[in-house]
């Protein structure tokens, strides 16, 4: 029996509203390279945030080789030797190779830094490691998976005993996951452990010798890999019942609204589908599938190179959002402080802006009409505020939320896109949300609903599109929902003739 | 609506409280150069401070714009003069066509302040970097038109815009309104409006508040901020034109400096520096508090080196109230 490196037991975290890990455990034996599995929102990342010391736990212990730690912050967590390396990368990117593997533990000679030691050593570390990069070269000359290995070579000179990693692939190409992967049996060998999160089962089975499943914040089982198949996998990361809060009444379903034909971008290709009138379409995949940037493109916010965007069967040409919000196309962003909401200015201003043409009276704004009409308005979706000049950034998540449905209420529009529109808030404002998304396609809006919360699409859609990877996988109508089909196509399309 | 009005004060108290905090301020100060000179509070040196906060309270008032839309801008003092200087001249050559020499001088201010807009709205350009391009340029373009000499400004009515006043004041015993003071209530009046009550005073607001919210409200942000820019630089003209009625002159190095003045007038009134937020209430009371201290200082005696300590001493103040104000 091998003894355990990290036990992390009984770790609870509770934010505003949310249980994000409720009595969660993860046991890490040394040297083993350890998949860490849910779905978006499982508690994965927060559990490892703990771990690293950006987040302090409410509850439960951390023992690092039999000895209970304390991480009060990242600094902290790589000193008692945990690393850990980001999905988004942030190298110093005019400093050399060297440099940043040394950073903060530069080596000295009296006052100054011994570049010349701080070389040699990164050239043995990356020798070890039979890694063909020039500790001289900068950083900015790097591909992104040559970043990547700097980051592990950092972690490994600093004496890390366990790394993690947070969905290292994203970004990779195949030949250098086939890299990354032999850097990682190297690591094994060199009995460093490896924390690996991934949302691709292959590489799961691929690489890891144990898998810790979690759902919904809280452990759900930890098995050898050699034990597991795929379909045993998903069943572990599903498994739970569809609550009832979803109010979904049928609408009628009329003539097709929106039609898009082979669109594509800089992370997304060869996106066709149709949304009608009164029909809710659940955009469903996970996180980095390429979803939002398909429909910023579709609003106008980012650029495209090709495709063709059909309102009504006419053909529209959209660079800017004020395009699409003309032809009656709105969005609710993915992110309210972004650029959903001007947090510094009030309710009402944040409810006019796109619609002041509505208010315009020869050179002036009509007060009284557009006070008025902001009041109806925020009254219909019951946003809870003490008055119409209160800030909007002194709104909870909610509210904000509804602000943000007011203001493209107030003109009707054809097209609603909600991108993950029930994220960060609570339970009770999400039914909400939900009962006004009925009403609206009732009203005859065609809705199209972007989440990464399967349970959520599933209660909500009429019909369901799977994204992967910047493609469309799949596509369900709403008798036809199932969650292990529905998440094995957004894993990976090839695994659907065996289920 | 009554109730309405009441909402709005309870909803607002920070706002509020900082323009009465500012108002407390500027009373106080008051008070105590009251005190200290026997000249403070005579009707000449109360119509002199206000004759003298006029040229930067019409600078700061398009600074605020500027600001508010999350820029900055630092060629208003070469712009200022460019104004003055093309006026001047086209006089000197053709004497008695004064309305088409303002307006000439005006519009060749708003002109260079394409510039700005262009670099900032268009090129993406940092307005700190893009407006130092300007003062530059400004400042180049000025001196050539003026052959780096000040051209003297002889026609009576364009001198009374400086130095004239609205009513004859030894008829009424000193009190009278001097003009100046009227083109900054007349500027102040119209940037108001143009903030609280039309589409595109809501656009600065949204544009500095969040540029991408703005974006994806629709809102044509290049515009908007080319627009402001191009608004200031008039109203840089119209300063220009105010100063060099006051000295009499078209001077190609007249206002430099002013932006300094009227950045800090800006930031003591309250306006936040990261943009989408500021009242033209408060900018007026920045004015008038800056004024107010120079004047002071020097009626008390105290040396022009001080009195730069004491003004960068008043700005940090007032940026660390602004602060604490928004917090609670």
């Amino acid at each position: 029996m091998q003894e355990y490196l990290l036990k992390m037991e009984g770790i609870c975290k509770t934010f505003p509203g949310v249980k994000a890990l409720d009595e969660a455990c993860i046991l890490v034996k040394k040297g083993e390279v350890h998949a860490l599995m849910g779905e978006n929102g499982a508690g994965k990342s927060t559990l490892m945030k703990v771990l690293n010391g950006l987040l302090q736990p409410d509850k439960g212990r951390i023992c690092l080789e039999g000895e209970e730690i304390k991480v009060e912050n990242p600094a902290a967590a790589l000193k008692k030797g945990i690393a850990m390396i980001y999905q988004e990368l942030n190298p110093i990117r005019d400093m050399t190779v060297a440099e940043n593997i040394f950073i903060g533990r530069e080596f000295m000679k009296g006052l100054f830094v011994d570049k010349k030691k701080s070389e040699a050593e990164a050239e043995a570390l990356l020798k070890r490691f039979g890694l063909a990069i020039d500790p001289r070269a900068r950083m900015r000359t790097l591909s992104i998976a040559q970043m990547q290995m700097i980051e592990i070579m950092k972690a490994i000179s600093s004496g890390a005993k366990l790394i993690v990693m947070d969905e290292p692939t994203s970004s990779l190409t195949d030949e250098e996951i086939k890299v990354l992967f032999q850097k990682i049996e190297e690591l094994k060998k060199a009995q460093v452990s490896v924390i690996y999160i991934s949302h691709r089962l292959e590489e799961t089975f691929t690489i890891a010798d144990a898998v810790t499943v979690m759902r919904d914040g809280r452990y759900i089982a930890t098995r050898d890999v050699e034990e597991l198949d795929k379909n045993t996998l998903i069943q572990m990361m599903v498994g739970r019942e569809l609550s009832n809060i979803y109010p979904k009444e049928e609408a009628e379903i009329g003539k097709t609204v929106l039609e898009v034909k082979n669109l594509c971008g800089d992370r997304f290709w060869d996106i066709s589908f149709q949304v009608r009138r009164g029909e809710i379409l659940g955009f469903y995949g996970l996180v980095g599938a390429g979803r939002s940037e398909v429909f910023r493109r579709i609003f106008g916010m980012d650029s495209g190179s090709g495709g063709e965007i059909c309102l009504d069967g006419k053909a529209l040409s959209i660079s800017r959002p004020y395009h699409a919000i003309r032809s009656g196309i709105v969005m609710v962003t993915e992110d309210r402080k972004e650029d959903g909401l001007v947090l510094c200015r009030s309710i009402q201003e944040n409810i006019a802006l796109p619609n002041l043409k509505r208010y315009q009276k020869g050179p002036f704004l009509n007060g009284e009409r557009e006070k008025k009409e902001c009041r109806e308005i925020a009254g219909k979706m019951s946003v809870k505020m003490s008055g119409l000049h209160q800030l909007a950034g002194q709104l909870s998540g909610g509210n904000q939320q509804k602000v943000v449905l007011s203001k493209w209420l107030m003109e009707q529009p054809k097209v609603l896109i909600l991108d993950e529109p029930t994220r960060g808030i609570d339970v009770g404002a999400k039914a909400e949300i939900y009962a006004l998304m009925c009403e609206f396609a009732k009203q005859g809006l065609a809705i199209v609903m972007i989440s990464s919360e399967l349970p959520e699409v599933m209660g909500m859609s009429d019909r369901m599109i799977i994204m992967g990877e910047g493609r469309i996988r799949g596509e369900f109508r709403r008798e036809e929902y199932a969650q292990d089909e529905i998440l094995k196509s957004a894993l990976g399309g090839k695994e659907k003739e065996e289920g | 609506m009554k109730t309405e009005g009441k909402f709005l004060k309870r909803e607002n108290v920070a706002l509020y409280v900082r323009n009465y905090a500012l108002a407390v301020i500027f009373i106080f100060v008051c008070m105590v150069f009251a005190i200290a000179s026997p000249t403070f509070l005579t009707m000449t040196n109360i119509i002199g401070v206000l004759r003298q906060v006029s040229v930067n309270g019409i600078l700061a008032v398009g600074m605020m714009m500027v600001i508010i839309t999350g820029g900055i801008d630092l060629s208003i003092g070469p712009l200022a003069a460019t104004a003055g200087v093309v006026s001047a001249l086209l006089l000197e050559k053709n004497e008695g066509i004064l309305v088409p020499a303002v307006l000439a001088g005006i519009l060749s201010a708003a002109i260079i302040s394409m510039w700005t807009g262009m670099l900032v709205a268009k090129m993406r350009i940092a307005p700190f970097i893009a407006s130092l391009s300007t003062m530059s340029i400004a400042k180049g373009v000025v001196l050539v038109i003026a052959d780096g000499v000040p051209h003297t400004i002889k026609d009576k009515t364009y001198t009374n815009i400086g130095n004239g006043f609205l009513w004859d004041p030894s008829k009424t015993g000193g009190l009278s309104i001097p003009i100046p003071i009227l083109v900054f209530t007349a500027v102040a009046i119209v940037v108001g409006v143009t903030l609280y009550k039309t589409r595109y005073g809501r656009h600065i607001y949204a544009v500095g508040g969040n540029e991408n919210a703005a974006i994806a409200s629709g809102v044509n942000t290049v515009r908007v901020k080319f627009c402001t820019y191009v608004f200031n630089g008039i109203l840089c003209g119209i300063a220009g034109i105010v100063l060099a009625g006051r000295i009499t002159s078209g001077q190609p190095t007249a206002a430099s400096g002013y932006e300094m003045d009227a950045i800090t007038a800006v930031i003591v009134g309250g306006t936040s520096m990261t943009g989408g937020v500021g009242r033209i209430s408060g900018t007026i009371i920045g004015v008038l508090i800056i004024g107010v201290l120079n004047n002071g200082l020097v009626l008390m005696g105290v040396s022009s080196y001080y009195q730069q300590i004491i003004k960068g001493v008043i700005i940090a103040a007032a940026v660390l109230l602004d602060m604490k104000t928004k917090k609670n």
